[in-house]
């Protein structure tokens, strides 16, 4: 087990060298410049040379890569959009995000599984097949479109739209008013964003219990007199369950990635619009740093599913 | 058993938090504060006048810092801020000598002297200084203290454009002195001597400024502005109808929408950009102005205005923005006459002779790739009504869109293209020689390769020039001649248009000290040029 640990994570490193390496090709040799990116008939092209000079933009692309990783671990990376350090910048929204998307994780599990399950066990039953067009429906409708609907739907309901993390006004409310404000702010985004994933694993649990409760082991649970509560709840559920931990590796990149359109929409200010700014903008420092980010956290995240396979299913032996 | 009940217990719990929710939010209180909420687009990058290049942080940035002076509310001449008074000695070698104003504090309290003026100076000059505004001073010879309240500034030669970039924002010394000014985290926290004092910033959110009780000309009425980031036109359009921002630029598709609300008033101005179609004269096809004169005739200026616009712009006739001084009002834009230019054509020697319904001359169809850059609706729209209505004359335009940095770099300055829609916008100077002058063909802004004796000397004579009326003199020829020589078709200068709840009014002292309320005009200079005396009276509403 030790052994295979190792191998995997010097296996990581690796492919980590790798995509940064290839991103670093990949964005800073599409066309573009940090620095001239507007006309401006006012700013003189030696102006332009010397700012290039001072991004260290006029260096080989390879002291360019070595220079990015050492500014990075010794904390001197700064933003080239407004000069602050990319860490930081990082930081303050990565929170953010995280709650945003730890929400909706928790609403498409706790909500999807009961209804797949439940879908399962009624079989062709209406609500089964009132769940089967729900799932096609969320799977289908774009999520932008609803999310401004959600939005106009608001305005009629209320007077006002919900936009961003807090009610814009927030003078003379009481604590636990704003505690719940926040939670609005937030159940919105949440549940839209939901939606897609909540349809996905609703149907994901569904086939996978079905499949579960015509094998041999389920019926012999019921012909010896086991209820059948214990059946479906214990031995079967545990088991239809287990694919879901492959779900697991895409679930720590996931909360972090934001989500672009959402948090656009939404106006939350999340990771997903920093990413977006930046590459429009050509932040380089900004743009890489979160691409590493990622790339390390989907690495952790499949590494810590591999493991997790190895205790959830015997039959898996690592060598 | 304990499964199942988790698993009714969860959606359950989420439902009930839903509907408590929903039912507080019904009942948030509607608050008339005396603040100005705006709205933004995208955060601001720095708050810091030197650094800045965006609107959203220039925006600020007007209202927390001030320059040496600023211009008058017609766009015309100067008026002082920091600045009393100042005075130019013209000469081969011109000084300007700035009397500074006595009194003036920083907001946190310290004096204001011509120390500050000169190390904003020198850190705009210092090359490590990630500035663009460095170009306007290159023509800056030295820049000396005279005493604390006296600032004196040689050019090398005269540069009457000059005068005006002494508008930028003041920097306080002695916060900045030890500071890498590029990553400092006063760009973040900005202390300066402007009418708002800096509140709070929080990221992709709001930023929020307060009245500065000790601003020299008095302080603002507005208690507070706020500026929060919708990063969506549509949401700030909702924002502004539910009163959730009270100011905002409206785009010309929703003014309709915002005409028929009662406690918005629109108002509209040109803006100081303007749209048109760029010929390489460096292509033979072009060379000819008899064809750039035809296509000036052939295209429908009022009828691009009027669709792709929703009539929210003004038919221009030379590069200047229509309502500021130095556009040449002699000077008559072309008016669409299909006729005539079929007949300028022809007199170039572009007939249709094989009978295709496409103009060739000695056996080569006239033929070419009209081109802008994606994710510019209205350019985009401009460039399908050019190709049709240059189609009926006769002329095979392809049209094509490229992303912005692959357009600037591959087409435009390679110098690689037929034609362009593109656009520019200005500042109040009339002084593009950047754009026109045949010296910056190589390097300047001048892609289209445009050589013209005359206005090369204009252009020259225009930046020596002080004197407000000799310069308007020389405009006005510059115009008379671009328009004659039509290098770009002209095409459109927009109007810029602005939404505000009504609510607000200037707020002034009659001579006998009683306060009176007028209401809030477009100045040539904006809508917010009298901003210090905004306000929002409590509980009263202005009539229509």
């Amino acid at each position: 087990m030790a052994y295979f640990i190792l191998k995997r994570l010097l296996q990581l490193f690796i492919t980590l060298i790798g995509i940064s390496i290839l991103s670093w090709v990949i964005i800073t040799q599409a066309p573009g410049s940090p620095i001239a990116l507007t006309m401006d008939p006012k700013v003189s092209p030696k102006i332009i040379e010397q700012m290039e000079k001072n991004y260290d933009l006029d260096k080989p692309i390879y002291r360019q890569y070595f220079l990015w990783i050492k500014k990075l671990f010794t904390g001197r990376l700064y933003s080239f959009k407004d000069g602050r350090p990319v860490l930081e910048k990082i930081e303050e929204r990565i929170w953010n995000t995280l709650l945003l998307n730890l929400v909706a994780t928790l609403i498409i599990f706790s909500l999807a599984i009961p209804l797949g399950v439940f879908s399962a066990r009624r079989q062709y039953s209406f609500l089964d097949n009132l769940g089967t067009f729900g799932a096609y429906l969320g799977l289908s409708i774009p999520g932008f479109w609803l999310a401004y609907l959600i939005i106009l739907a608001t305005v009629e309901l209320f007077g006002y739209p919900v936009l961003g993390m807090r009610s814009f006004v927030t003078e003379g409310l009481s604590m636990p008013e704003i505690v719940l404000d926040r939670i609005w702010h937030l159940m919105l985004p949440a549940l839209i964003m939901a939606i897609h994933g909540m349809a996905g694993l609703s149907r994901y649990t569904r086939s996978s219990m079905l499949e579960v409760i015509r094998q041999d082991y389920v019926r012999t649970a019921k012909a010896k007199g086991v209820p059948e509560e214990t059946v479906y709840y214990k031995h079967a559920l545990r088991n239809a369950l287990l694919p879901i931990i492959t779900l697991f590796g895409f679930l720590i990149p996931g909360l972090i990635g934001g989500s672009i359109i959402m948090e656009s929409v939404f106006a939350w200010p999340g990771i997903g619009r920093l990413a977006y700014q930046s590459v429009l903008a050509r932040d380089y420092p900004v743009v890489m740093t979160i691409l590493t980010i990622t790339a390390v956290l989907t690495l952790i995240g499949n590494f810590f599913a591999d493991i997790l396979y190895g205790i959830a299913d015997p039959r898996i032996r690592y060598q | 058993m304990k499964v199942k009940t988790l698993l009714f217990i969860f959606p359950l719990l989420f439902l009930v938090l839903l509907v408590v929710n929903i039912v507080f939010v019904g009942s948030r209180p509607e608050q008339n504060i005396n603040q100005l909420v705006q709205s933004s687009i995208g955060d601001a990058s720095f708050l810091n006048p030197v650094l800045a290049q965006d609107s959203a942080s220039s925006d600020i940035n007007s209202l927390v810092f001030n320059g040496l002076i600023k211009y008058d509310r017609n766009l015309r001449g100067f008026v002082g801020e920091l600045a009393e008074s100042w005075e130019i000695r013209p000469g081969p070698e011109p000084e300007i000598t700035f009397h500074l104003r006595k009194g003036v504090l920083w907001h946190d309290g310290r004096p204001f002297t011509a120390e500050d003026v000169k190390f904003t100076y020198d850190k705009v000059m210092d090359e490590k200084t990630n500035t663009v505004r460095r170009s306007d001073y290159e023509l800056v010879k030295k820049a000396e203290v005279l005493d604390p309240h006296t600032f004196r500034v040689t050019y090398q030669q005269p540069f009457s454009p000059g005068l005006g970039t002494w508008g930028m924002g003041i920097l306080p010394k002695h916060l900045l002195e030890k500071e890498d000014i590029n990553t400092t985290s006063f760009n973040r926290k900005p202390i300066g001597t402007g009418p708002f004092r800096f509140v709070e910033w929080v990221t992709d959110e709001k930023i929020v400024v307060e009245a500065n009780p000790d601003y020299f000309e008095g302080r603002p009425h507005l208690d507070r502005i706020i500026y929060r980031i919708i990063p969506e036109t549509s949401l700030s359009e909702m924002e502004l109808l539910t009163k959730g921002i009270d100011y905002y630029g409206v785009l010309p598709h929703q003014y309709r929408r915002m005409n028929e609300i009662a406690f918005l008033k629109t108002y509209s101005q040109s803006a100081f950009a303007y749209t048109y179609i760029g010929y390489n004269l460096k292509n033979p096809l072009f060379q000819d102005r008899r064809v750039r004169q035809a296509f000036t005739n052939a295209i429908n200026r009022e009828e691009i205005v009027q669709y792709v616009l929703y009539g929210f712009g003004t038919v221009i006739s030379g590069p200047f923005p229509s309502h500021l001084w130095y556009y040449n009002p002699d000077v008559k834009p072309f008016l669409y006459d299909p006729r005539k230019a079929r007949q300028l054509l022809s007199e170039a020697g572009w007939e249709d002779t094989d009978g295709d319904g496409i103009l060739d001359k000695e056996g080569k169809p006239f033929r070419f790739k009209l081109i802008t850059n994606s994710g510019n609706d209205i350019r985009r729209d401009v460039g399908v009504l050019v190709q049709r209505q240059l189609r009926e004359l006769g002329i095979d335009v392809t049209f094509e869109t490229y992303e912005w940095s692959i357009f600037l770099k591959n087409f435009i300055n390679a110098k690689h293209f037929d034609a362009c829609i593109l656009g520019w916008s200005l500042s109040p100077d009339p002084d593009d020689y950047m754009i026109w002058h045949s010296s910056q063909i190589e390097k300047g802004f001048n892609f289209i390769s445009y050589i013209n004796p005359e206005a090369d000397r204009l252009w020259e004579e225009g930046r020596r020039e002080y004197d407000l009326e000799k310069r308007r003199k020389i405009y006005w020829r510059i115009h008379e001649l671009l328009a004659e020589d039509q290098p770009y078709t002209f095409l459109f200068s927009p109007l810029g248009i602005s939404a505000l709840q009504r609510k607000f009014v200037l707020m002034e002292e009659d001579p006998s000290g009683r306060k009176v309320y007028r209401p809030i005009k477009m100045e040539k200079a904006g809508l917010t040029y009298d901003l210090i005396k905004w306000y929002v009276p409590r509980g009263t509403v202005l009539e229509k």
